[in-house]
């Protein structure tokens, strides 16, 4: 780690102004993230702007019936808050397939959109990577690349988002505000963030000098019929390799709407409009949950070393949307997949 | 990494000073200045002398630096202390009430759950954490709820005992 300057924002507005002042300067809240990769000099910030002492830290109901989540909630907070218990357990379920506890404890909502890649070429210093050093190569579609992307990587990158949070809530149509110097804005989470074309050093379509201030979910939470199912190396606190947010409004056995996100496949949480018309207006079952699967997996390519990712996530799509169809979501205790 | 510094052709920036800083630790009120890049694992073990608390991978993926800030479990090599200005932290020298063992103390051991000790600390606070979160209940929660924590010897069996023990479930 190399030596910074470090400061704490007393508001909102004092934090703009501070990180649009200093050169090289970085935003700290939870920190699990951040200081990892400046342990590893990954991350070089000049300073460190604290933001952890903000008030964004209330989850409050909407005129129009949704959730507004202060960016500095912390996930384990959110995951147990009774709204979100109760009406999005999607996302308290993907957030308790994410990370440890402790982390949890740490982490805030803000901080989870802009968690870097765990890509292993990205932290080795020692590597080309054109997300760290940008021109420098990508080491990853010539190496070991079991855990990368399927879908829409670019010659440049093959990393994939980590969280699982995001996979929930771009399945929930979540808006995420943000405060800027030229004042608030608010972004749909799809676009949020960014595919990685030839500019993968930038992740998200956050400016430079934006702060995340909250994150809003619609009314529809999709309580009855969800489930978020996380395929990773092992049981627990691992990195998915194929994520699936599924949830479903059905009627009569009919699909009315359907959501639909995946993990673990690509530069952003991944969700295909086209898959989710598919189902619309078809029985909830096999056929259709295939049928929707192979539509969001006709343009997956794989790399050299994660070919199996595409029967996976084939199969973890059907069975997620499956579970949500049954009204079983996934347990986030008991793996036993049913 | 100070060559770190030097590749990037960065201005020199004027040498960051020292932030003073107060933190309750086990119910003691410590004050004592830190540069801002000391972790709060490493203000307790080389600013306070409380080594009970233990530095594993420094990254947070083991678990042993687990101690309790404001009664919430976090890994003390994630943050840093200036950023803990004003709390309250409880390391595994902090559990032990006038001389009496916590009971999950008691209960590590009375089911042996562990071998070489190192990650313990770091077991025992993460577990007092899950006990006071009430969450957890079932063998497969507690083993959900612990996987921050990690166990080289492999003595996970006990240590989920040991934890129905302290909660008074079972065995």
């Amino acid at each position: 780690m190399i030596p910074f300057q470090y400061t704490r924002a007393n508001n909102i507005a004092d934090a703009v102004r501070l990180i649009a002042a200093t050169s090289g300067a970085k935003f700290i809240a939870g920190g699990t993230n951040l200081l990892d990769l400046m342990k590893d000099n990954v991350e070089r910030p000049t300073t460190l702007i604290d933001i952890s002492r903000l008030p964004l830290t209330s989850v409050e109901e909407t005129a129009s019936g949704g959730l507004r989540i202060g960016a500095l909630v912390p996930n384990s907070d959110l995951a147990w808050h009774p709204l979100i218990e109760k009406r999005y357990p999607l996302l308290a379920s993907a957030i308790l397939a994410g990370a440890s506890q402790q982390l949890r404890n740490m982490a805030s909502t803000g901080g989870n959109l802009v968690q870097r890649t765990r890509c292993a070429y990205f932290y080795d210093t020692a590597t080309p990577c054109n997300k760290r050093e940008p021109g420098s190569g990508c080491s990853a579609i010539s190496g070991v690349n079991r855990g990368h992307a399927i879908l829409g990587a670019s010659t440049s990158c093959i990393a994939t988002h980590p969280s699982d949070m995001c996979v929930a809530l771009v399945a929930l149509d979540a808006t995420v505000h943000v405060t800027g110097p030229n004042g608030a804005r608010a972004i749909p989470f799809a676009d949020f963030h960014r595919l990685a074309g030839d500019t993968p050093h930038i992740d998200t379509n956050l400016g430079p000098d934006e702060i995340i201030t909250s994150i809003e979910v619609p009314a529809k939470g999709f309580a009855s019929n969800h489930s978020y199912l996380k395929i990773r190396d092992r049981m627990s606190y691992a990195f998915a390799l194929i994520s699936v947010a599924a949830a479903l409004e059905l009627k009569d056995g009919m699909i009315q709407e359907a959501r639909l996100a995946l993990g673990g496949v690509a530069h952003k949480p991944w969700r295909n409009p086209a898959a989710e018309a598919a189902l619309r207006g078809r029985p909830a079952d096999e056929a259709s949950f295939a049928g929707a699967a192979d539509l969001l997996l006709r343009d997956a390519r794989p790399q050299a070393h994660n070919g199996f990712k595409l029967d996976l996530a084939r199969r973890a799509i059907i069975r997620t949307l499956s579970q949500a169809a049954h009204g079983t979501p996934q347990s986030q205790s008991n793996k036993t997949i049913q | 990494m100070q060559d770190g510094a030097a590749q990037s052709g960065a201005k020199p920036q004027p040498l960051p000073e020292k932030v003073s800083v107060t933190l309750t630790v086990n119910g003691t009120e410590r004050r004592f200045s830190v540069l801002p890049w000391v972790s709060l694992l490493d203000a307790l073990r080389d600013h306070l002398d409380l080594t009970g608390t233990k530095k594993g991978c420094d990254h947070g993926q083991c678990g042993a630096c687990t101690v309790l800030v404001d009664g919430r479990r976090i890994n003390s090599c994630l943050t840093l202390a200036v950023m803990r200005d004003g709390a309250h932290v409880t390391t595994i020298e902090g559990l032990a009430a006038n001389g009496a063992l916590d009971p999950l103390q008691q209960a590590f051991i009375d089911h042996d759950a562990f071998q070489c000790g190192y990650c313990t600390p770091g077991q025992i606070c993460s577990g007092v954490g899950l006990i006071a979160e009430g969450r957890a209940k079932s063998a497969d929660e507690i083993r959900e709820f612990m996987s921050g924590n990690i166990c080289r010897c492999g003595a996970y069996p006990n240590i989920v005992a040991a934890i129905q023990q302290a909660m008074g479930t079972k065995p």
